[in-house]
């Protein structure tokens, strides 16, 4: 692949980056959230067209017109998220899109025979055949999964974070049938955050960081502190404001809380006034900390403390009632209404101010709407528009704006400047620091490290289900905020 | 921000969405009334009381329908609920007892079942289409049980009046269509204009947002199918009334019927949107289809037929209209 470009509006996804495959190369895609590389795999798997560059494939000039085009063409991808239908046997997965048939007739003793053949390449053919697939570990499901991709005779195999779901030991077989797929000519394009498994597979490694493709090499001389280097290098521009705020009491403790998978056990204190950042990779169970500590998800394990008094087990309604406002992540699936209008989004957790005898004042309810998309420079057409036609940043104004509405003292944020536009986050800033300074306090979740070391006070980081130690935003740099959510213990820098 | 051009061009285009399922009543009325012999019978006053005491017991079950359909569930189960409460109400009667208690009993029957229906929604988690198809068989069989296997008679009672003409060379329909009018109303308030309404639209909006912003969404789902429920209940008082006997095989299919007048009248089977005046107007529909086909003297498949197709392209319509409006 070469100088291949990408925009999507007018952010550049990609920008001239350039990545060669040897044959039987395990090449290590590196960077953090964001940085490109799933677009990057997307373009060369045939999801997105490149605006610019060019790919080769064996010397040809190759142009995906689409992800079944380039599978047939040799390229095979896995994805994080398995692709198995759970109720078909092993057998009839690793033969699916692909069955040996005639005249639409299957023929079984084929694709018995095809099967067995793919899990003996992987050294997997203790697998049986005949059992549904969502019987199976999740381990030897990804193993099913890599058996299909063999079926295609793959020259190219893309793996996505393979890993982030296994054990260690699991994670150690997979090893084994990445190198044996390497000897047998695949090249393999090893996506993974974690860099001790890059350098356990890879042979050569590239670093995205925003869009380009900033170093690369061999990864038996590579040093992990350089590559983390590359991964962060960039300039830090301060469109964060800094209103000085001083902390209270404590208003929110979480000690050792468990949930169900993730978190396997966190532990802080949240006080008045502060604005507390939780850093991670995606999956590192940030998002799952907050649910359970908002009563969404259920906890197993640990103990919550409101303004000092035990609160553990608690539905989302008493939560609302404690003062604490969660701001999803997933705006459009879980944060808004939709299809509803403005006024009832952003005033769903208390209709009370205008409501009585359970009827609503509708005239008041838009009244109060307009003024907080005025206080929150929110751009529509009124309070009666319905919210799925305005932009993220005004979508997301309005999802903070219910819980600034709903006078919540805790505010749980989880990405709120995701996916929208670089002036909408500027504003959430400025709104943060002067909620901060009234006296709220927030919980910060994102994976853009300046705007976390750009606001917040303190700053924790997770990494697979655990929070580190928090401390003074100070005291971080984004170097040792990635080295502790990969992992990798903290270099004394 | 408000240009007005714009501002214009889009209430028209709300109105034009509002007014939808009327003019498709209007439509249906007219087309009707093109030939002239038809026409004679058919644009009568006396005829659009026939049309309107026939569509009272789709309507009330609309009104409960509506709601459940509005939070995203169904309920499969009415046609049954109307034959067990027709039934007990039945019995009562010839156990003597006055009619308000033989109203009342028939109508909390039916809020009963609606709640056990919610429970099982609720509690156990499971789909609302699964449990109503489960109380439809076991309600059935209940009425079934309860009259014996038979139709329960009685001599008289003043609940057959709520159906019955007052008089025939008179305007005023039977008291059943004021009762559909008035919690036609009272269930169009509801719906608009309190924090119920504004909760059930926010279940079925997005189950998950209405969760994070703190409604109880199981307790609300007991509520919605146990207040339907009390619908389903009026609209078997008003099958006893006009039957005059209690049938446990009554009004089979019927659910199918209410579920069309909902869809008709421009709600959304995901949940989420939906009116009263519209599944009011989507009844009224089916009704004068019936009535019409009657007067041309088309037979039963023509009939059925013609609903059909009608349930499809109003919800084509829907669909088309919705995607130009999302565009």
């Amino acid at each position: 692949m070469t100088g291949v470009c990408k925009s999507f509006g007018a952010t550049h996804a990609l920008e001239d980056v350039s990545l060669d495959l040897a044959p039987g190369e395990v090449h290590a895609l590196i960077g953090e959230n964001g940085a490109g590389k799933s677009t990057l795999m997307k373009i060369l798997s045939g999801a997105y067209t490149p605006d610019a560059g060019r790919i080769e494939l064996d010397g040809t000039p190759f142009t995906p017109a689409n992800p079944l085009h380039a599978r047939r063409c040799g390229i095979a991808m896995i994805y994080q998220e398995l692709t198995l239908a759970p109720h078909l046997s092993v057998e009839e997965n690793i033969v699916l899109g692909a069955e040996p048939a005639r005249f639409g007739w299957l023929n079984r003793a084929k694709r018995r025979d095809l099967a067995r053949r793919a899990l003996e390449e992987l050294r997997h053919e203790s697998i049986p055949l005949d059992v549904p697939v969502h019987t199976r570990t999740i381990a030897e499901q990804q193993v099913i999964e890599i058996a299909r991709t063999l079926l295609t005779e793959p020259k190219v195999l893309i793996m996505d974070e393979p890993t982030s779901s296994l054990t260690q030991v699991d994670a150690e077989n997979l090893f084994v049938v990445i190198d044996r797929l390497r000897q047998r000519g695949v090249s393999i394009v090893y996506i993974s955050h974690f860099l001790e498994e890059c350098q356990r597979v890879a042979q050569r490694y590239t670093v995205l960081r925003d869009g380009r493709a900033v170093g690369g090499g061999d990864m038996a001389t590579a040093q992990v502190g350089d590559i983390i280097r590359l991964m962060v290098g960039r300039e830090i521009t301060d469109i964060y404001p800094r209103v000085p705020h001083s902390l209270g009491r404590p208003v929110l403790e979480l000690r050792s809380l468990a949930g169900e998978a993730k978190p396997r056990s966190v532990s802080f204190t949240l006080r008045a006034g502060e604005i507390m950042g939780l850093a991670g990779l995606i999956g590192a169970g940030r998002t799952e900390t907050v649910r359970a500590c908002f009563g969404l998800d259920r906890i197993c394990d640990g103990r919550i403390f409101v303004l000092e008094h035990e609160s553990t087990h608690r539905s989302p309604a008493l939560r609302l009632a404690e003062g604490i406002g969660l701001l999803s992540e997933n705006r459009k699936e879980e944060g808004l209404l939709l299809n509803r209008d403005l006024a009832d989004n952003l005033t769903l957790t208390r209709l009370n101010p205008f409501t009585r005898l359970g009827f609503i004042n509708r005239k008041r309810q838009c009244e109060t709407t307009r003024q907080w998309m005025d206080q929150l420079d929110v751009r529509a057409r009124g309070p009666e528009q319905r919210i799925g036609e305005l932009s993220g940043g005004n979508q997301q104004k309005i999802a903070l704006g219910r819980l600034l509405h709903h006078e919540a003292k805790i505010l749980l944020l989880d990405e709120p400047t995701r996916g929208i536009d670089v002036a909408s986050k500027a504003q959430i800033y400025q709104l943060m620091g002067r909620l901060a300074a009234e006296g709220k306090a927030i919980l910060f979740i994102s994976s853009y490290l300046p705007e976390l070391l750009g606001i917040c006070d303190t700053i924790g980081v997770m990494c697979r289900g655990a929070l580190t130690e928090v401390r003074p935003a100070a005291d971080w740099t984004e170097h040792s905020i990635i080295s502790a959510a990969i992992g990798q213990p903290t270099e004394s820098a | 921000m408000t240009h007005p051009p714009d501002n214009a061009k889009w209430n028209w285009l709300a109105t034009l969405n509002a007014a939808g399922p009327f003019l498709g009543l209007l439509l249906v009325i007219a087309l009707f009334s093109l030939k002239g012999e038809v026409r004679e019978y058919f644009l009568t006053v006396s005829n659009f009381k026939i049309i309107l005491t026939q569509t009272v017991i789709v309507a009330i079950g609309a009104l409960g329908m509506t709601m459940i359909i509005i939070s995203g569930g169904i309920d499969l189960s009415v046609g049954s609920v109307i034959a067990l409460t027709s039934v007990v109400g039945a019995v009562l009667i010839k156990a003597g007892q006055p009619p308000l208690v033989v109203g009342a009993v028939v109508i909390l029957a039916g809020g009963i079942i609606g709640l056990m229906t919610g429970g099982m929604v609720a509690g156990l988690r499971l789909a609302p289409f699964i449990v109503t198809l489960g109380m439809m068989g076991i309600v059935r069989g209940a009425a079934k049980w309860l009259g014996n296997n038979q139709t329960v008679n009685f001599k008289e009672s003043p609940i057959s009046n709520i159906m019955s003409d007052p008089d025939p060379l008179k305007w005023q329909p039977p008291p059943g269509v004021w009762v559909a009018i008035a919690m036609a109303v009272l269930m169009a308030v509801v719906m608009r204009q309190t924090v119920f309404g504004r909760y059930v639209f926010a279940i079925g909006s997005n189950e998950a947002t209405a969760r994070l912003c703190g409604i109880r969404t199981r307790l609300m789902k007991v509520f919605i199918y146990g207040l339907a429920g009390l619908f389903f209940g009026l609209a078997g008082l008003m099958q006893l009334s006009r039957l005059r006997q209690g049938d446990p095989t009554v009004a089979v299919g019927i659910e199918l019927d209410i579920i069309a007048a909902v869809v008709i009248g421009g709600a959304s089977l995901s949940g989420g949107s939906g009116t009263i005046l519209g599944s009011m107007i989507g009844a009224l529909i089916m009704a004068v289809l019936r009535n019409g086909s009657q007067q041309m003297g088309w037979p039963n498949y023509i009939q059925d037929i013609i609903i059909g197709a009608v349930i499809i392209l109003a919800v084509g319509l829907d669909q088309l209209r919705q995607a130009r409006q999302n565009t």
